[in-house]
């Protein structure tokens, strides 16, 4: 409601500073969460289009289904730990003296490198039963949108290497705080696309 | 972490400040220089698409005058001035060039939120301009399928640059993507976050209104192309079938099966329609504020101005089909999209109406810049206006790759914002240089460009009403094309060759107005907006020197009863508004600071 208040105002009208210190409009949000979800969002809009494509592309008569391994089942669980590590370290980040936030940030990373390993075993299984790339489109779009999401990961990875390297070097957690709170709210975001890229997989 | 205003970050902001020439000049943070390098690039690259428009024309106008214009070419030229002039020239020159420039000087902001990822953009566009220009000098050359790619065409023996051009364009784009995303994550959060004090949403110029919403069209539609061109590279390179159908060529059948092209043209113009508004709307709204200036006269209906912005831009992501009309789809479908596509136009009218009743009873100064403003209401009608044709299915049909078609994007989506990068640039020349240009060689720019423009595309809606199709290398003879339609063809190819050499005008103003030109005055148009407000001309780093600035009324306020001069500049307080008895502007004996 408020957005189209402020779209109705007349500012020729108005005279004077509007809003106090603050901009009125700008989110009580520091710059690097809004852009974080802006970010999302386009992630989002990247996740969808594959997922369209891959139910139109069904359609067509030369479609053979493919059945997951059932290894990814134990990959949904590692992504699902790594959330909940990130998640725990984030609640000790709000804490003034945090212990174990440094296992806790650095075993959310571990568990992720885990489960792109795990996924690249499913790649290998998928070759060795005769899944080619090529072979089937069903194939394709796994290896595509399994690579394109795991390419996210090792993105996030980058970020949450910088971090680890600051925390080793002795920065405080309110210095990371920041950086851990979006880690996580990224790590969420990814756990939350590979369930609905998982569910829209097996769904052939 | 709670926010922290801006206007208390005030003496903590950490400015990166350069310690050497290159830090300075080459890998600079300051968003005033990527916006000068993002320029500077995207001018070189349409300069090479001008080029190969050229040369195509030669090859339409007197066919095999020039030797190397074999039909292989043709196609590379046609398709590589396409995809130039609209992703890499117009798209960064809006985008990088005047969204970097414009919106931390209008927000009042000392540079863009991650001044680190602003120059990560610029340089990655030019690793996407390099490999795309690295495609002429592979083997095969550059890809000739089209500046829509449509599959399976790009991928077939008959294509030039099937094999390496392709991948290189592909590769090219996602590149390009990549850096529009930086680019944009950083225009789009600076004007949420990064506006100063006193200076809300509904104060902001047009200007930053327009770049504002063209990022967020640019964040969001440039993934559908991404997604396409990921898909392409899978087919092209490793084989698979997502685009590609059973295709027998010369008898044999290639290793694709079962893609559906069609699945291609949706991604694609699900991002291409709305790429028609991420270059419109930056124009609307820097055309929009220099019509306001230089009519001394606020802006008609700024609320209507902002709604119609928002409103094509969401409408934008609804009308993609309409490209798509002969593919086949089905009826009602159609019908769906050619309605969507006729609504778009009611904002868009609402805007053409809002610039002309600026226009109306205004104080209007008719310096260059204003020309090339009032030739865009021009070129943008008849475009306009042709696409009322082009969106109606039964009209479509008969029309659909003709040069009718051709004529109307490039009134639309080519004349149009080129008309106003030139009134911006002349404008904002001042900003950017500190020195004034040449205004009788603007002037003289401007004519030989807006009747030449004229010249090109009025023929040719004439040529697409014969039905002469798009595309063709040569037209051959027909039952239903006279041949006078060559002599036409030929007048257009001079026509276009004038146009171009108009262009030198334009560089040797700017090369010789930087060396000679009169040093410019501050604020020379008495220009209310907040850029021009800035203590140094041009703005040093760092943009505002000791302290930011604080906003008091909207952009617009130009000849405002009462007050001292016929402009209020958005940083003044009311209080130093005159009273009664003070000296106040009269339009009939005062000067005008815009008079020049």
């Amino acid at each position: 409601m408020s957005v189209f208040k402020h779209l109705a105002v007349k500012p020729w009208e108005r005279k004077g500073v509007i809003g106090g210190l603050k901009p009125e409009g700008a989110f009580d949000s520091p710059a690097e969460r809004v852009a974080l979800n802006f970010f999302l969002v386009i992630a989002s809009v990247v996740f969808s289009l594959f997922t369209v494509s891959y139910f139109i592309r069904m359609e067509l008569p030369d479609w053979q289904p493919l059945s997951e391994p059932a290894q990814l089942w134990f990959n949904t669980a590692l992504l699902i730990l790594s959330s909940v590590f990130f998640q725990w370290a984030h609640n000790l980040s709000n804490s003034e003296q945090p212990r174990n936030l440094m296992t806790a940030f650095v075993g959310g990373g571990v568990f992720a490198i885990l489960f792109i390993a795990g996924q690249l075993m499913t790649w290998e299984s998928l070759q060795a039963g005769g899944y080619y790339l090529t072979s089937n489109p069903a194939n394709a779009f796994y290896y595509l949108m399994t690579g394109v999401h795991a390419a996210h990961l090792l993105g996030g990875l980058w970020v949450w290497s910088k971090c680890s390297i600051r925390m080793l070097s002795g920065a405080e957690a309110k210095d990371v705080r920041l950086s851990i709170e979006l880690c996580t709210l990224y790590w969420h975001f990814l756990l939350v696309v590979w369930l609905v890229l998982f569910a829209v997989l097996a769904n052939t | 972490m709670a926010y922290v205003p801006l206007a208390d970050q005030d003496k903590e902001m950490e400015m990166h400040h350069p310690h050497s020439w290159v830090e300075q000049y080459v890998f600079s943070q300051d968003h005033k220089v990527i916006a000068i390098q993002y320029g500077s690039i995207a001018v070189f690259t349409g300069l090479v698409g001008l080029t190969l428009s050229l040369l195509f024309r030669m090859q339409l106008g007197f066919p095999e005058s020039v030797d190397f214009v074999d039909p292989n070419f043709y196609y590379q030229a046609v398709t590589q001035h396409g995809m130039i002039m609209v992703v890499y020239f117009l798209t960064a020159l809006f985008l990088g060039g005047f969204g970097n420039y414009m919106i931390p000087l209008m927000c009042g902001a000392r540079d863009m939120v991650f001044p680190f990822m602003n120059m990560l953009s610029v340089w990655t566009f030019l690793i996407s301009v390099i490999i795309l220009m690295a495609s002429f000098f592979v083997g095969g050359g550059p890809t000739g399928a089209g500046w829509t790619l449509y599959p399976p065409q790009t991928a077939m023996a008959g294509t030039p640059g099937h094999d390496m051009g392709i991948i290189l364009m592909l590769v090219s784009l996602a590149v390009f993507i990549i850096a529009t995303t930086m680019g944009g994550l950083n225009y789009a959060v600076t004007v949420l976050q990064y506006r100063c004090r006193g200076l809300t949403m509904m104060r902001l110029p047009l200007t930053v209104w327009g770049i504002f919403v063209a990022t967020i069209l640019a964040l969001f539609a440039f993934p559908a192309l991404l997604v396409a061109a990921i898909m392409m590279l899978f087919d092209t390179l490793l084989g698979t079938s997502f685009f590609m159908p059973a295709v027998i060529e010369s008898g044999a059948p290639l290793d694709h099966n079962g893609g559906s092209p069609l699945l291609f043209q949706h991604l694609f113009w699900f991002f291409g329609h709305p790429e028609v508004y991420i270059v419109a709307l930056p124009a609307f709204g820097l055309v929009s504020d220099v019509l306001s200036t230089h009519a001394r006269k606020n802006i008609f209906g700024y609320r209507m101005m902002v709604w119609a912005i928002v409103a094509i831009g969401g409408l934008s992501f609804i009308v993609w089909a309409h490209h798509m009309y002969v593919s086949g789809m089905h009826p009602y479908f159609g019908f769906f999209f050619a309605t969507t596509t006729l609504i778009i136009a009611v904002p868009t009218a609402m805007k053409v109406y809002n610039w002309v009743l600026t226009l109306w009873e205004g104080d209007i100064r008719l310096n260059a810049p204003m020309y090339f403003a009032i030739g865009f209401i021009f070129t943008f009608i008849h475009g306009g206006l042709t696409g009322l044709f082009l969106g109606n299915v039964v009209i479509d049909l008969p029309l659909s790759d003709t040069y009718f078609v051709i004529a109307h994007f490039h009134m639309v989506m080519g004349v149009s914002p080129i008309l106003v990068l030139f009134a911006a640039i002349y404008h904002w020349f001042p900003l950017m240089s500190g020195k004034m240009f040449h205004e009788g060689m603007a002037k003289l720019h401007f004519w030989l460009t807006f009747l030449g423009a004229y010249a090109i595309y009025l023929p040719m809606h004439y040529l697409g009403f014969l039905g002469v199709p798009r595309r063709y290398y040569v037209l051959g003879e027909t039952d239903f094309i006279p041949m006078s339609a060559q002599d036409l063809n030929a007048a257009i190819t001079i026509a276009a060759i004038f146009v171009a050499a108009a262009q030198i005008l334009f560089f040797v103003n700017i090369i010789w107005s930087l060396k000679n030109g009169k040093k410019a005055e501050k604020n020379p148009w008495g220009s209310a907006s907040l850029e021009w407000q800035a203590p140094d001309l041009p703005p040093k780093h760092g943009n505002w020197g000791e302290d930011l600035p604080t906003v008091y009324r909207w952009a617009y306020d130009y000849s405002v009863p009462g007050a001292h001069e016929d402009f209020i500049p958005q940083n003044t307080p009311e209080s130093v508004e005159p009273t009664a008895q003070e000296d106040h502007f009269d339009p009939d004996k005062d000067q005008s600071k815009a008079d020049i």
